[in-house]
C-alpha cells in the first residue's frame, strides 16, 4: 500500500498510509485463493465474512462487498486502519505459510472508504429489523459502544448513546492520531450509525449527570450496555513526576487530537511544543504520542522502554512507521528520575535494565543494573505506560460487581451482576484493542436482545 | 448547545452567569464543578458552581476574564448559548457535622464559598463566613452572604474599602486561636488557601481547600490536575476538588497553574486585537 515518505508525512497530520486505487486493490484481491475452509475468518474477532468480500472485490461488486463487511462490522474504515490484522485474520492466511498473506486489513479499509466516499443515499445501510419497542441506553461512544449501538439497531432496539466528552467516538477521536486515523473518518462512520437511528448524546457523563439506575428506573430504558473505557492513566511514581512538562499520553494525544492543539491559538488549546521529547512506553499508544510530537515540531524524540524492540507490544507496522520518521529508540532503560528547573522538566535520568527470567505475562522481566543511571536531555515527558480503571464507575451503579482492580466483572456475554446491565470492551478487560472492544460491544447486543425479548 | 439564562456583572471583570441545564441543575451539590466550552473553538475549562435551581433548571457560575476563554465566554448575553457544559463533576464538599467552621472565599473563591457555607448551615452547622478582596470592587457576594444564617460575616479587604483593612488570614488566626472553630474551609487564589492551612495549623484545626487546578476532560481521563496532597499523587477532577489544606504540596500546585501563562498571554493577545472590546 503507497504511504506518504517519512521525512513528507513527519512535518503534518495528514494521513500517512494513502490506502490502495481500485487497480491495486483488485490485483491484491485477486491473490485470494478464496480456500474453501476459510482460516482466516475465524482469526478474526468479529468473524468478518472475508473469503466473501474479497470475492466481491474480484467480480467488481463492492457495494456488495461493503455490506458483507457491515454484517459483521459497523465501522469497516476504521478497522482497516487500526486492526492488528497481522497477529488475527492475515496470520491464519494460508499464503503466510509460504509468502506474504493477503492484505486484507487493507482491502477492509478499501471497502470501506469506497463506502464512505459514496454519496450519502448510496452507501450501505445495514438492513434494520422491525422495532422491537426496547429501549437500549449504551455508555460511552468508543468502538465498544458504537459496535454494541450498530448492533442493537440493526436488531431493531431503539438506542441512544452517552457520551462525556464533547464529540463521540471515543479512543477513535481523542487517542488516535489524525495521521493514522483521519477524524473524518471517524465522523461518516458515526453519521452511518445516526442513519440507522442511533441517538448520540455528549456531554453526558453516566456516574455524574445520571446514573444507571436512573437510566433504567427514570429514563425508561430497559437495557444498559456499559463500554466506558479504561479510564485513569497511570504514572510511574518516580521523583518528578509532577513537573510541568510532564503529560499522560491521554493528556498529550487528547489535546492534539480532540482539543486541535496544533490548531493553537486559532483553538483555545495549548500543548507543550517540546524541542526534546522523551516517551515512556511501548505500546500503540506511545508510538502515537512520539510521532504526534514529531509533528508538533519536536526536533528530537526519545522513545525510552525497559525492555527491547521484540518485547514491545506495539504492531510492528507503528514501530517501522516511527522509527522510519526518526523517533529514536532507547532500549533497555527506565526512568527512575524526572529533573528540572523553576517547575519545568530539563530531563529524564533513566537506570539501564537487563532481561531476566520470563515473568507471568511470558516476557523477559527487566532487572536493574545497579549504578547504570543516566540523564536524557529532555523539556517534556509523555508518560505512556497504561491506565487503570475510572472511580467513576462506581458511583454510576454502587451495587455493580467490580473485579480487585475497579474493572467490571461481566460473563462472556457482558452480562454483569446487575439484571439488564452489560459490559464491555476496556472496562471489563483492561486495556486492549479497538476489534476487541468491537467484538465486546457485539457478543453483548446479541446478549441484550436475548434478554429483552425472553423478558417480554 | 446551552442557553444562556442569566448574566449580572459583579465588578470590572468579574461575571456570573447561568445556563439552562436541567440534568445537571437535578444533581448539583456545594462544591461540585463543570467543564464548560465556549463554542466550537473552545478549552474546556472547569469552572465551580455558584448556585442552581432543579425546579428551574439552571446552573450557574462566576468568573473572572482572565484569558482567552474567559473572554470570550463574558462576551455572551442572554439568550446565546455555550457549546457544552458537563456535570457536576468531583466529590461534593463534606458538610454534615461540621460543628462549628469558618468558611473563606476570597476573590472569585467567594462564588464557590456561598453554596458550600450555606449547605454546611443547612446541614446545622453554626458558620463563620470570612469574605476577602483586593478593595470594595472586587468584592462580590456580599449581601448574598449576608442573608444566609451565619453565625457570623466578616469582611476583608486589602485597602480598607469595605470592611476591616487586612488579609482573611487574621480573623481566621483570630478564631483558630480562640478555640471557636471545630474546622475551616478555605476557598480562593491558591496562594491564599496556602496561607489559611498555615493560620490553622499551629492550631490544629483540620482545614478542607478547595483547588483549581488545569484540566482538560475533567472525569479521571487526563492527569492534566494531578496535585500532591500528603506525597502522593491524587487527580484534582474525581478524587477532588477538596483535600486536606494541611497535606497539599501547594508551591507545586501554584507552579502547575502557571504552565501556560505564556500561551495564555498569546492566545488572549491574538483574540483582543480582533476584539471589539478592546480590553
Amino acid at each position: 500500500m503507497p504511504e506518504r515518505a517519512a521525512r513528507e508525512r513527519a512535518a503534518d497530520f495528514d494521513e500517512v498510509a494513502l490506502g490502495y486505487t481500485e487497480e491495486q486493490a483488485r490485483a491484491e484481491a485477486m491473490r485470494c485463493l478464496q480456500c474453501k475452509n476459510a482460516t482466516c475468518i475465524p482469526g478474526c474477532p468479529v468473524n468478518i465474512d472475508i473469503k466473501s468480500f474479497i470475492g466481491h472485490i474480484i467480480d467488481g461488486d463492492y457495494a456488495a462487498g461493503v455490506a458483507v463487511l457491515k454484517e459483521r462490522n459497523a465501522l469497516p474504515a476504521v478497522c482497516g486502519r487500526v486492526c492488528p490484522q497481522e497477529e488475527q485474520c492475515e496470520i491464519a492466511c494460508v499464503l503466510a505459510k509460504k509468502g506474504e498473506p493477503v492484505a486484507i486489513g487493507r482491502l477492509e479499509r478499501w471497502l470501506g472508504d469506497f463506502d464512505l466516499a459514496c454519496e450519502l443515499e448510496k452507501r450501505c445501510v445495514p438492513e434494520v429489523a422491525p422495532a422491537s419497542g426496547f429501549r437500549c441506553a449504551v455508555v460511552g461512544s468508543g468502538p465498544a459502544g458504537l459496535a454494541c449501538a450498530g448492533e442493537l439497531a440493526r436488531l431493531g432496539h431503539s438506542v441512544t448513546v452517552f457520551e462525556s466528552l464533547h464529540a463521540p467516538g471515543g479512543v477513535l477521536t481523542y487517542g488516535i492520531p489524525e495521521f493514522r486515523l483521519p477524524k473524518a473518518i471517524v465522523e461518516s462512520e458515526i453519521l452511518m450509525l445516526t442513519e440507522m437511528g442511533v441517538e448520540i448524546v455528549t456531554d453526558a457523563v453516566i456516574g455524574a449527570t445520571y446514573t444507571i439506575d436512573e437510566l433504567m428506573a427514570e429514563e425508561g430504558f430497559d437495557a444498559v450496555f456499559v463500554g466506558s473505557g479504561a479510564g485513569l492513566p497511570i504514572f510511574m511514581g518516580v521523583p518528578g513526576e509532577n513537573l510541568n512538562g510532564v503529560y499522560s499520553a491521554n493528556e498529550f494525544l487528547t489535546r492534539v487530537n480532540l482539543m486541535r492543539a496544533y490548531e493553537f491559538p486559532h483553538a483555545d488549546t495549548p500543548v507543550a511544543r517540546g524541542r526534546k521529547v522523551a516517551v515512556v512506553g511501548g505500546g500503540n499508544v506511545a508510538m502515537d504520542a512520539a510521532r504526534t510530537a514529531l509533528r508538533l515540531g519536536a526536533e528530537e524524540v526519545f522513545l525510552v522502554y525497559r525492555r527491547t524492540e521484540d518485547e514491545m507490544p506495539a504492531r510492528r507496522e507503528e514501530v517501522h512507521h516511527a522509527r522510519e520518521e526518526g523517533v529514536e529508540f532507547k532500549m533497555l532503560c527506565s526512568p527512575s528520575e524526572i529533573v528540572g528547573k523553576d517547575g519545568f522538566v530539563t530531563g529524564l535520568v533513566a537506570t539501564r535494565m537487563e532481561l531476566g527470567e520470563p515473568d507471568a505475562s511470558g516476557r523477559r522481566a527487566p532487572v536493574c543494573v545497579l549504578g547504570s543511571e543516566f540523564e536524557i536531555e529532555c523539556d517534556t515527558v509523555i508518560m505512556a505506560v497504561g491506565t487503570r480503571a475510572n472511580p467513576l464507575l462506581a458511583k454510576a451503579a454502587p451495587d455493580l460487581e467490580l473485579s480487585s482492580r475497579g474493572y467490571i466483572l461481566a460473563d462472556d456475554d457482558g452480562a454483569t451482576s446487575l439484571p439488564g446491565v452489560f459490559a464491555g470492551g476496556d472496562i471489563v478487560t483492561g486495556a486492549a484493542t479497538v476489534i476487541q472492544a468491537m467484538g465486546a460491544g457485539k457478543i453483548s447486543a446479541r446478549a441484550m436482545d436475548r434478554y429483552l425479548r425472553e423478558r417480554r | 448547545m446551552f442557553e444562556v439564562v442569566h448574566k449580572r456583572q459583579l465588578s470590572d471583570a468579574v461575571f456570573e452567569m447561568g445556563v439552562a441545564a436541567p440534568r445537571i441543575a437535578r444533581k448539583v451539590a456545594a462544591g461540585q464543578f463543570l467543564m464548560l466550552r465556549v463554542d466550537e473553538d473552545g478549552e474546556r475549562i472547569p469552572l465551580t458552581f455558584s448556585d442552581w435551581s432543579a425546579e428551574e433548571g439552571w446552573v450557574r457560575f462566576i468568573f473572572m476574564r482572565v484569558g482567552k476563554s474567559t473572554h470570550k465566554l463574558s462576551h455572551l448575553e442572554v439568550g446565546d448559548a455555550v457549546a457544552d457544559v458537563v456535570g457536576p463533576l468531583g466529590v461534593p464538599t463534606h458538610t454534615e457535622d461540621l460543628g462549628r467552621v469558618a468558611v473563606v472565599g476570597g476573590g472569585v473563591g467567594a462564588a464557590v464559598a456561598y453554596p458550600v457555607a450555606r449547605a454546611m448551615a443547612e446541614a446545622g452547622a453554626e458558620v463563620t463566613v470570612i469574605l476577602g478582596a483586593r478593595n470594595a470592587e472586587l468584592l462580590i457576594l456580599a449581601d448574598e452572604f449576608a442573608a444566609l444564617p451565619l453565625a457570623e460575616l466578616i469582611v476583608m479587604t486589602d485597602d480598607g474599602s469595605a470592611g476591616e483593612k487586612g488579609l482573611v488570614t487574621a480573623p481566621l488566626k483570630r478564631l483558630a486561636e480562640s478555640g471557636s472553630i471545630d474546622h475551616a474551609m478555605a476557598i480562593g487564589p491558591a496562594i491564599m488557601m496556602k496561607f489559611c492551612a498555615e493560620t490553622t495549623r499551629a492550631f490544629r484545626v483540620p482545614t478542607t481547600v478547595s483547588l483549581n487546578p488545569i484540566m482538560v476532560d475533567g472525569t479521571g481521563m487526563c492527569g492534566a490536575c494531578r496535585v500532591s496532597v500528603a506525597g502522593e499523587t491524587r487527580f484534582g477532577c474525581v478524587d477532588g476538588p477538596d483535600f486536606d489544606g494541611h497535606a497539599v504540596d501547594f508551591e507545586e500546585l501554584m507552579s502547575r497553574q502557571r504552565v501556560y501563562a505564556e500561551e495564555e498571554r498569546e492566545a488572549d493577545a491574538e483574540y483582543s486585537r480582533g476584539c471589539a472590546c478592546h480590553l
